[in-house]
């Protein structure tokens, strides 16, 4: 069964878009991951143009993470503080984000920028999570031997920046400008890339903040949601690039995928989970890096022209 | 069903042959206006008609025109990257071509190109700065893409004589087919000439609720953007609510 996307201005199969979002979900719940790093690729291969790719899963981010973030506000794991600072930085971002969308657009390198901050953000943050992982699940098989105590976090230069701040939640006292910096950062790679930007953000939270395991993913869905809101309005505004029915399609198949996965992923250890991970951000960053060096079928495209 | 509404052209071709008798050329379509609804997925369009006489059909189908641009891809530090680009002022949205006969042997490449049948036939301005290719590579980079994407027709289709003086054919318009005004040219040929041509109008427009959402999403972008928050944040907690365990 076909539908026809307004704003995309071309017909799909609605079985393959559910499917998608089913699929996607599933990861995302299984994974505890937004999965929009997944979705806008996956988009875009399908023949969506880029540029309705990212803004189209910017609203279903929106979506995802505020079905993900109740339950953490439930149990309390939300550093309301954190999280708005990170808004704040992340409002400034996905402004800048999307006018440099907008401009890349007009130059034809959207679609180069795009693959290009993926290749980079999932190259780097896959190869962490592979390696940190597998070295733990190493370590969990020694039966963790020497059992001394770690420092909470180090101390360096991070802590010499003015305008400190507590954070009681996260049982930290540092500066507002390294949450209002890694705002901005996320913001405007998560307009440009069309995620949510937690696979930085949570990372970011651990180990260049310091933050406690415990309240890093409801903070993360906490400021993604504000976030991405506001670039679903940017782009739905200076681009007129979100797809409504798209993103209801999307949305429809990834609800019911993120609960089947969710109830998955309790009968899998963290460690396996974060391998297996690791291994599917490897592969969607191996498969944008190879369209980005092998030759092309067609040296010519035809540029997002402009209007009658 | 609505009666022929057609504009006929006076053609400096057809002052220039011998006066006929009137109207050795009627055509139609089965429809004049293509709907673009939700589950839209490309359409045929039936073009009839009948000539008086000997000659042969050929039928013009073009889509408003645009400006177009074409960007093309080198190799810098190892990535493909878009490196130059044409604009190509007023190219068809859509162009096909059907006819009786192949096309070279109805008509000399003059006649062809005056009426502009015909992809090499097309009068296209090229405009590029780009060094690496000249605008003879990227009009056939133009026609290739179109061709790949449906909008511009392969090869000349066939129209068939149903005996001699009724002829009918197809148009095939794909899903991803851009909404305007389209003209369907039907010119008679007769002796390498046009002696008669008519050209008819076809609607293609988007109807219903897919049009209103790209209306409103264009028009009223700010309260689009809040709405497209609201439903999103909406099916989010109610996801959450309705899974709860």
């Amino acid at each position: 069964m076909q539908i026809y996307l307004p704003i995309a201005e071309m017909s799909v199969n609605v079985f393959l878009i559910l499917g998608l979002g089913g699929g996607v979900g599933f990861m995302s719940g299984l994974f505890g991951v937004g999965g929009g790093f997944l979705m806008t690729p996956l988009l875009i291969f399908l023949g969506i143009p880029p540029a309705v790719s990212v803004g189209t899963e910017a609203a279903q981010i929106v979506a995802s993470s505020v079905s993900g973030v109740l339950a953490h506000w439930r149990r309390g794991n939300v550093d309301l503080k954190m999280g708005l600072i990170l808004t704040m930085g992340g409002f400034v971002g996905s402004f800048g984000g999307v006018e440099l969308f907008k401009w890349l657009r007009s130059q034809g390198q959207v679609d180069l920028v795009i693959a290009l901050c993926y290749v980079i953000f999932l190259g780097i943050v896959g190869g962490l999570m592979f390696v940190e992982s597998v070295q733990s699940l190493v370590k969990s098989k020694r039966m963790a031997e020497a059992g001394g105590r770690k420092k909470l976090h180090q101390h360096t230069w991070i802590h010499g920046l003015p305008f400190k701040v507590r954070f009681r939640r996260s049982k930290l006292y540092i500066s507002a400008v390294l949450p209002l910096g890694l705002g901005v950062l996320v913001g405007v790679l998560a307009a440009i890339m069309g995620v949510g930007g937690g696979f930085i953000m949570v990372p970011a939270m651990i180990y260049l903040l310091g933050m406690p395991t415990s309240v890093v993913v409801g903070t993360s869905l906490f400021q993604i949601i504000f976030v991405t809101a506001n670039s679903t309005f940017l782009h739905a505004t200076r681009n007129f690039t979100v797809d409504i029915v798209l993103a209801l399609l999307l949305l429809l198949g990834g609800v019911i995928g993120a609960q089947i996965g969710a109830r998955m992923s309790v009968r899998l250890k963290g460690e396996q989970l974060r391998v297996l991970l690791a291994v599917i951000v490897l592969v969607v960053c191996a498969k944008l890096g190879i369209d980005l060096v092998t030759t092309p079928d067609d040296m010519f495209s035809l540029g997002a022209g402009g209007k009658h | 069903m609505r009666r022929l509404v057609v504009l006929f052209l006076a053609l400096a071709a057809v002052a220039a042959t011998p006066a006929r008798a009137a109207d050795p050329l009627v055509a139609d379509l089965s429809k004049h206006l293509v709907a673009i609804t939700t589950g839209f997925a490309g359409t045929d369009v039936l073009l009839f008609g009948a000539v008086d006489g000997e000659g042969e059909v050929v039928v013009v189908v073009r889509g408003p025109s645009k400006t177009e641009i074409i960007r093309r891809k080198d190799r810098q530090a190892g990535i493909w990257i878009n490196s130059g680009s044409a604009q190509v002022e007023a190219a068809p949205s859509f162009y096909r071509v059907a006819s009786t006969q192949p096309l070279t042997e109805i008509a000399p490449v003059a006649v062809l190109d005056r009426h502009q049948i015909g992809l090499n036939h097309l009068d296209l301005t090229i405009s590029t700065s780009d060094s690496g290719a000249d605008s003879a590579t990227y009009r056939d980079a133009l026609m290739r893409l179109k061709q790949k994407k449906g909008l511009y027709g392969e090869k000349v289709e066939q129209i068939g004589f149903m005996s001699h003086r009724l002829f009918r054919t197809e148009l095939h318009f794909p899903a991803n087919v851009p909404v305007g005004t389209y003209l369907v040219e039907v010119y008679l040929m007769q002796g390498g000439d046009v002696v008669s041509a008519q050209t008819t109008p076809l609607v293609i427009s988007k109807i219903g609720v897919g049009a209103d959402v790209f209306d409103f999403a264009h028009q009223q972008a700010a309260a689009y953007g809040l709405i497209a928050i609201a439903l999103a944040a909406a099916a989010g907690w109610l996801a959450a609510v309705a899974f709860k365990k």
